[in-house]
């Protein structure tokens, strides 16, 4: 056993506890919150039962990719509503962030000696997981209203966009976090962000419908990263890949992660300015 | 900060090769055969013929005005279309898309039914009220039964004996003995009778009326209706159910319905009359089609301009293709 060898070691296997015991605690936390969970499931649910119920007739005239045939609506929003159960929990989980700090359970977590942007990734990777429970246990409900990808496969090949797109709605949630110092503020952006980004995207209408009534619009939802988030799931759950929406979803998850480790960072970031990590007022 | 990068230049490939591993296993699930599907567009007054493996369009066939009904001999070599329009039913070569010869048909012919031995042709006449016979063999017409008024629907036991015709004014189906070439019995059915079609076993005849939106199945040997079977579609308005094509499998145990502007192919199993699923295909589903195997079911869709296709074993839409403006009906040989 050389010097060095020990520390090194002791080091990896910490990062690796310090990440599991911030999933295990973001873990627990959706545990108990139950109504978290069930609003989660509940949500998506309304708009695939009533909204698209609906809808169903107006929609499903055109045959986009990656569909082959006429796809129900229920069908069409389905990637939209998975997409919408990351956003809200990215946000949400990026809200517990506003939470910890604003009653203090941060500092504990900030007396960690690794690195802050390890801590970021852990929770970031906490939240993706819990994401992927909510994800899951919605396609499950789907599939009994017959809302099914064309082959079961797809159940598994959705799961790296779902990891990616989940990445960047946490991250892009956690940069966001990191400009708010009380939760109402929070709460309130919530609305400003969610429910625009959700609209001016592919979730509800196919692009071709939108740019029909208003270029404009379709502009704004090409570039809307939720729109490729959307169109990355739709596509990997027909086992496709969306090259476009791939590079989208990663450069945007990318971004925000270094913006949010950046704004996070106690000697140059955001915190800083404020008066330092915690929010101390 | 190494994390984030890491894992997107990972996920391309993991995501490749599982897309590559489902389109080989798709691939597999492909019939081998060289079937090949016929597809009579009514406003392009064209055929389309669409590779049964690659599922592509690869001839277009110049046809007479406004060709509808389209059905093959039982060889698959002919393929034989009634060009409305032009009064008249013209005969094609299923391998190299020449027209063979014209038979006549008398005026407007909608619909036929070719006897099971592939001679002769029963066409029924949509403006005169008749049903005209015609001789594939020679080509001459050779009896003409007068039955109701806008005669449409033409179906043919499977031992050749009895050929159903239904008339849409008179919302009957017409009996009619092909040894005598006489009406033995009138069934009366809902409104616009459409299409009529045997079960292969010969215990039932149905029979779909367009705007009574039913299906009457009908006993041959005592001429009464069995069964009337409705549909009902969430959140498709009852109008919209439009029955007309069917196509019964060969076991005798499922029967497939288009049902017109509702979009979709309604399952039916024919001991139970149960409706076991509506199928969404394209707009205004007239004609369905069997591949020659019956592993896939063919659905002309007027107004989308395409086919979908059918699995038949899956009960599931797999695709849609192309064809010419307003396919009408459809014929698939090996």
């Amino acid at each position: 056993m050389s010097r060095t060898a020990a520390p090194r070691a002791l080091t990896l296997r910490g990062y690796a506890i310090s990440l599991w015991g911030v999933v295990w605690r973001e873990g627990l936390r959706f545990v108990h919150q139950r109504g978290r969970f069930l609003s989660a499931l509940v949500r998506p649910l309304v708009w695939l039962f009533i909204f698209a119920a609906g809808f169903r007739a107006t929609l499903g005239v055109s045959i986009i990719p990656p569909y082959e045939t006429y796809v129900l609506y229920e069908v069409y929003i389905a990637p939209g509503l998975i997409a919408m159960i990351q956003l809200f929990n990215g946000l949400q989980s990026s809200l517990s962030m506003v939470y910890d700090r604003e009653v203090g359970a941060m500092r504990i977590l900030l007396v960690s000696p690794y690195p802050r942007w390890h801590l970021l990734v852990a929770k970031l990777l906490a939240g993706v997981a819990v994401s992927l429970l909510q994800v899951y246990a919605f396609l499950l409900v789907a599939w009994f209203w017959e809302v099914r990808p064309d082959s079961s496969w797809g159940y598994l090949t959705v799961l790296p966009a779902l990891v990616l797109s989940g990445l960047m709605l946490g991250a892009m949630g956690l940069a966001m976090s990191s400009l708010f110092k009380q939760l109402e503020n929070f709460a309130s952006v919530m609305n400003f962000v969610i429910f625009p980004m959700f609209f001016a995207s592919s979730a509800l209408y196919p692009l071709w419908r939108v740019q029909q009534s208003s270029v404009l619009l379709y502009d704004i939802c090409r570039f809307n990263p939720f729109t490729h988030a959307v169109e990355l799931i739709r596509f990997a759950l027909y086992g496709q890949v969306e090259w476009t929406s791939l590079a989208v979803v990663a450069g945007f998850a990318a971004a925000s992660l270094i913006a949010a480790v950046i704004a996070y960072d106690p000697s140059a970031g955001l915190t800083a300015r404020r008066g330092g990590p915690g929010g101390a007022r | 900060m190494r994390i984030p990068p890491a894992r997107p230049r990972a996920l391309p490939a993991r995501l490749l090769a599982a897309g590559l591993g489902l389109t080989a296993l798709t691939g597999f699930a492909g019939p081998a055969s060289a079937e090949k599907i016929f597809v009579s567009n009514e406003r392009d007054h064209t055929v389309t013929v669409i590779d049964g493996a690659s599922l592509k369009p690869i001839e277009t066939i110049k046809t007479g005005r406004r060709p509808r009904g389209i059905t093959a001999s039982p060889d698959g070599k002919l393929i034989y279309v009634c060009v409305s329009d032009d009064n008249r039913v013209e005969v094609y070569d299923a391998a190299t898309y020449a027209l063979v010869r014209t038979l006549p048909s008398g005026p407007d012919p909608e619909l036929f039914v070719l006897h099971p031995s592939g001679n002769p042709l029963y066409i029924a006449n949509e403006d005169d009220n008749m049903v005209t016979i015609v001789d594939t063999a020679t080509g001459q017409k050779t009896a003409e039964i007068p039955v109701g008024v806008e005669p449409e629907g033409m179906g043919i036991s499977p031992d050749g004996k009895i050929l159903v015709n239904t008339s849409e004014t008179t919302n009957m189906a017409h009996f009619i003995s092909t040894d005598t070439n006489e009406i033995v019995e009138n069934v009366l059915v809902d409104s616009r009778p459409r299409v009529a079609e045997f079960r292969p076993d010969n215990k039932h005849v149905w029979v779909s009326a367009e705007v009574g939106g039913t299906v009457s199945v009908i006993d041959p040997k005592s001429h009464q209706v069995v069964k009337r079977l409705t549909f009902e579609i969430p959140g498709v308005t009852a109008e919209a159910i439009q029955p007309v094509g069917i196509r019964i499998t060969r076991d005798n145990k499922t029967a497939y319905v288009a049902l017109g502007p509702a979009n979709r192919v309604a399952v039916v199993d024919t001991e139970t009359f149960a409706i076991r699923k509506y199928l969404l295909v394209g707009q205004r589903v007239w004609q369905l089609a069997f591949s020659p195997d019956e592993s896939r079911l063919y659905t002309t869709n007027g107004n989308s301009n395409d086919i979908s296709i059918i699995d038949v074993a899956a009960e599931k839409v797999t695709k849609s293709v192309t064809t010419g403006r307003s396919p009408w009906g459809a014929v698939s040989v090996p």
